[in-house]
């Protein structure tokens, strides 16, 4: 019998070292992947015992960091500034795994697992003074963030305003906003709940941030990117001349194009693009959309349209329609920012930016620095391009108009004037909805000689004001505190 | 070797398997709350006294007894003890600990008992009918118990145990008996067919009432790990006996067919499959797969050194102190823990397989072989479970699971090892000439 035994003796020995195989299998080589399962709590509690970095403004207040709990979960996220901030430093639930804004865009240097491997990760391991995670710094002005809170008031809107020289955005609200903190609760109750008061399915959920993430028709502020087009393509200046009709007969339809007014821009003779957009006469701008279609979607597709704009926090695509041949009413409209074009009020901002910059679009940055425990600098964002839209002469033509716009006593944009200040901009007062009241729209940009800041402002359905409200008398008023302020701040 | 050095080495062994048992105790108590560790000393006097008074009476019982059974056991024992007491010190580690004393009485009971392996041959068909009875016992309505989804507990008053964990003694005995004195009848091939000499048709009889058998448990007790294994330990024994591969085959085939019936009929055993298959479904992870993916999580957060004693999260696995004991050392003391008490498995093993070839007498060969298949099969099944090797079926991994039935019935068994070589070393040899005249050994 010896023989068989041995053989069943060998057989249950290879049948152990199965195992021993399959725990190699297990605990080494297949060990982090199955140890990253969401389901898996000890990891929950791992990252719970990383004191995740602080979220900082560039001026100092935090606006994200974490406190001990005492409980099985080490530390748990505080937001101290709640909704000023929502959609910026977004939220994170470690629960459910869950994360928004800089929250999930620095997730990995907040838990200090930037794969730079730093003296204080060492020191960590060795000293056991716990896991610490990277601090991120913002180029947020948390001043200027209240004053952009403060001016829309309760609103809904948004304002954002940024340097048009390095990109970096000084402030950035939509209203409403949402608070991060029960968002970002151990109480999976309470995130629950108050994430379900947010509607977030609703188009217009407080979740969605309106800066980066809303798309509105641009309407009248789209007509600096019909300047543009209408330089660069070579056929226009800004003398050039406009018959000034009370409307225009649009192709294939019945209807025709009327001016804001109802009326001929100038008395129904000759107008210029200079006064064109001074007074912001749709007319013209119309038959430019209808003259240079493929120019106006080149130049709008510089100036950042239809493609992300690469930004630290998720953005919606601006877009310009690819029109067919038989839909020609359609480039009308698109001339003047309607019909289908739609843009995000951070896409808005860079035009005026662009213009500010010479003709060249900054790279919009909401992250200034990455920094370690110890103070050390672990990444620094320098100011980057996305491109160019025209010539910088381009660029001088229309900066011209726009400072015509709010310095000229008949342009629309007069609100936004500051007494010392050149203030260039761009009113818009664009159609949403059938029925419901204009969206106000004001694009700005500041000192016009030496541009220092670049402003949006969107006021949804006119505000407090309603069907009235135009973008000048709106919107305008909100820039001009911006410009103001930050001038105020940085003393230039 | 000489007995006394035997049992010497034996006394070292076990020392060394105190001071390991003792350390990880410490260990436990420690991560807890440094003022626990007061506790645990009754712990290490009662283990202490329990192994030193069993090496004591093997040196008294079982003077030639293999010298390494009792060190690996209780070193499996005390390290199961300590996981067990880290789960819960107030009422499964003191609980643990007394069914550790009393499989240790067990143990040494069993070799004053037992003073030859032999007398057990005589009671075969009673050792079997008792088993089967015991098998079936959980079905008798009034006593029988269902934990677990599984029908095979027996309850009386405060007390309940698995009479599986007896009925697998019970069984290898008779079937080592029954093959010992049939093997060469069972072997006689009257045909040959695809290669294979096949015996008889009439003597497949004894395999399919055996199927029955195990059938009857899976259906009527949904327990497909003891299913499993007793089919599987009739054959690896009627092989072992009759080295017919015919029997393997068959018996495959059969087990085939069970499997195919259990997977049709039900649902428990589809939900095991598809969770084996698919246990990080997000479906599935936290829901019939729950189990077992907090046994993966565990020994993957393991890794290679563990976490440390007292230091993981092995309560998140249900059941860990049963079932899941394994993957407990497995988060806590890593692969180099769980290598350490696979290697500790393997020499078990080996040390039975040794007691089982060196042994002079069929019933003493099979007797051993049987046991040790049976001890190494149970063991592979639930580590194979734990770990994902194979799907999962509920069954105690041999001296670690807490639980007293399978405790006991482990301690006989390594006694009745001891037993079986301490005879063979001890005996004069007189059947060895014998044996040679008639030719009964191979």
């Amino acid at each position: 019998m010896q023989p068989q035994i041995r053989r069943v003796g060998v057989l249950l020995i290879v049948l152990m070292l199965l195992v021993f195989a399959n725990l190699n299998y297990v605990q080494i080589f297949a060990a982090e992947g199955i140890a990253e399962n969401p389901a898996n709590y000890r990891a929950l509690l791992a990252e719970a015992a990383i004191k995740r970095g602080t979220i900082v403004t560039a001026d100092g207040v935090t606006l994200a960091r974490s406190v001990e709990t005492n409980q099985d979960l080490k530390y748990r996220r505080v937001y101290p500034e709640g909704e000023l901030y929502g959609p910026i430093t977004g939220y994170y639930n470690l629960i459910n795994g869950t994360r928004a804004g800089i929250e999930n865009a620095y997730n990995e240097q907040l838990l200090g697992d930037s794969g730079v491997l730093t003296m204080q990760d060492f020191e960590d391991r060795f000293l056991e003074s716990g896991a610490q995670g990277d601090d991120v710094q913002l180029t947020i002005d948390s001043r200027l963030q209240e004053l952009a809170s403060s001016s829309l008031g309760q609103q809904n809107g948004a304002v954002v305003a940024l340097d048009p020289n390095s990109g970096d955005v000084r402030a950035m609200w939509g209203f409403p906003s949402y608070d991060p903190n029960p968002l970002s609760s151990y109480d999976k109750k309470e995130a629950l709940d108050y994430h379900a008061t947010l509607e977030p399915r609703a188009p217009d959920s407080p979740l969605i941030g309106k800066v980066a993430r809303r798309l509105y028709p641009p309407g009248s502020t789209f007509k600096v990117i019909t300047t543009a087009a209408a330089l660069e393509s070579g056929e226009y200046r800004p003398d050039s001349t406009f018959p000034d009709p009370d409307s225009i007969d649009l192709p294939l339809t019945d209807q025709g194009l009327t001016n804001f007014t109802k009326t001929s821009c100038q008395g129904g003779g000759q107008i210029d693009l200079f006064t064109a957009l001074q007074i912001s006469c749709d007319t013209t701008f119309a038959l430019i959309g209808l003259q240079i279609p493929g120019e106006l979607k080149d130049t709008a597709e510089d100036f950042g349209f239809n493609s992300p704009i690469p930004f630290d926090l998720t953005t919606d695509t601006s877009t310009f329609p690819d029109i067919p041949d038989d839909e020609e009413p359609l480039r009308a409209y698109a001339g003047i920012g309607q019909g289908d074009v739609a843009a995000t009020p951070l896409q808005m901002a860079l035009v005026a930016a662009a213009v500010a910059n010479g003709g060249q679009v900054p790279r919009p940055r909401i992250v200034k620095e990455v920094i370690d425990p110890r103070g050390g600098v672990v990444e620094r964002y320098s100011p980057e391009t996305i491109g160019r839209v025209m010539t910088s002469e381009h660029a001088e033509d229309v900066k011209d108009m726009m400072l015509a716009v709010v310095q000229s006593d008949s342009g629309t944009g007069t609100a936004a004037q500051i007494p010392g200040v050149e203030v260039a901009g761009k009113t818009g007062t664009a159609q949403s909805a059938e029925g419901a009241a204009p969206h106000a729209w004001f694009i700005a940009f500041a000192p016009a000689n030496d541009p220092q800041i670049a402003v949006a402002v969107l006021v949804e359905n006119g505000g407090s004001v309603g069907s009235e409200a135009t973008g000048g008398a709106v919107a305008a008023p909100i820039a001009k505190a911006i410009i103001e302020r930050d001038r105020e701040l940085r003393g230039w | 070797m000489q007995a006394t050095a035997r049992r010497n080495i034996e006394l070292s062994l076990l020392i060394l398997a105190l001071i390991v048992g003792a350390g990880a105790m410490a260990l436990v108590a420690l991560a807890r709350d440094s003022e626990d560790v007061v506790e645990i000393a009754p712990y290490l006097v009662v283990l202490s006294v329990v192994y030193v008074a069993a090496h004591i009476a093997m040196r008294k019982l079982a003077k030639q007894g293999d010298h390494m059974i009792l060190p690996l056991t209780a070193v499996l024992n005390i390290l199961g003890l300590s996981a067990v007491y880290r789960l819960d010190a107030s009422q499964y580690g003191p609980s643990q600990l007394t069914w550790t004393i009393l499989g240790v009485a067990l143990f040494v009971g069993t070799l004053a008992v037992v003073r030859d392996f032999r007398i057990l041959a005589r009671f075969k068909y009673i050792l079997g009918f008792v088993g089967v009875g015991l098998l079936l016992l959980p079905l008798a309505p009034g006593i029988g118990a269902t934990i677990n989804g599984a029908r095979l507990w027996v309850r009386a008053g405060p007390l309940s145990f698995q009479p599986g964990e007896l009925a697998k003694l019970c069984l290898v005995i008779f079937f080592a008996a029954y093959l010992a004195e049939r093997k060469e009848l069972l072997a006689i091939a009257s045909r040959r067919v695809a290669g294979l000499h096949f015996p008889d048709i009439k003597h497949f009889g004894p395999l399919l009432v055996m199927w029955g058998i195990s059938l009857s448990v899976m259906f009527f007790e949904k327990d497909l790990g003891s299913s499993l294994l007793f089919f599987s330990i009739f054959i690896v024994m009627l092989y072992m006996a009759t080295a017919r591969i015919a029997y393997v085959v068959v018996g495959g085939g059969l087990f085939a067919v069970g499997a195919m019936i259990g997977y049709t009929v039900f649902t428990h055993v589809q939900d095991r499959v598809s969770v084996w298959f698919n246990v990080f479904d997000p479906k599935l992870v936290n829901d019939e797969g729950f189990q077992l993916a907090q046994s993966l999580f565990a020994l993957a957060t393991g890794g290679l050194f563990g976490t440390g004693l007292g230091q993981g999260q092995p309560q998140r696995i249900p059941e860990a102190h049963t079932d899941f004991i394994f993957s407990v050392i497995g988060e806590e003391l890593g692969l180099v823990g769980t290598t350490a008490v696979l290697l500790c498995f393997i020499l078990l093993i080996a040390r039975g397989l040794r007691a089982a070839l060196q042994s002079r007498d069929d019933f003493g060969q099979l007797l051993a072989a049987g046991l040790i298949s049976i001890f190494a099969l149970q063991s592979f099944i639930i580590l194979g479970g734990v770990t994902r090797l194979l799907p999962l079926t509920g069954i105690t991994l041999p001296f670690m699971s807490y639980g007293g039935s399978s405790l006991l019935s482990n301690y006989i068994l390594m006694a009745l090892l001891v037993r079986i070589s301490d005879q063979t070393t001890s005996e004069p040899d007189p059947a060895h000439t014998a044996e040679i005249l008639v030719g009964g050994r191979r």
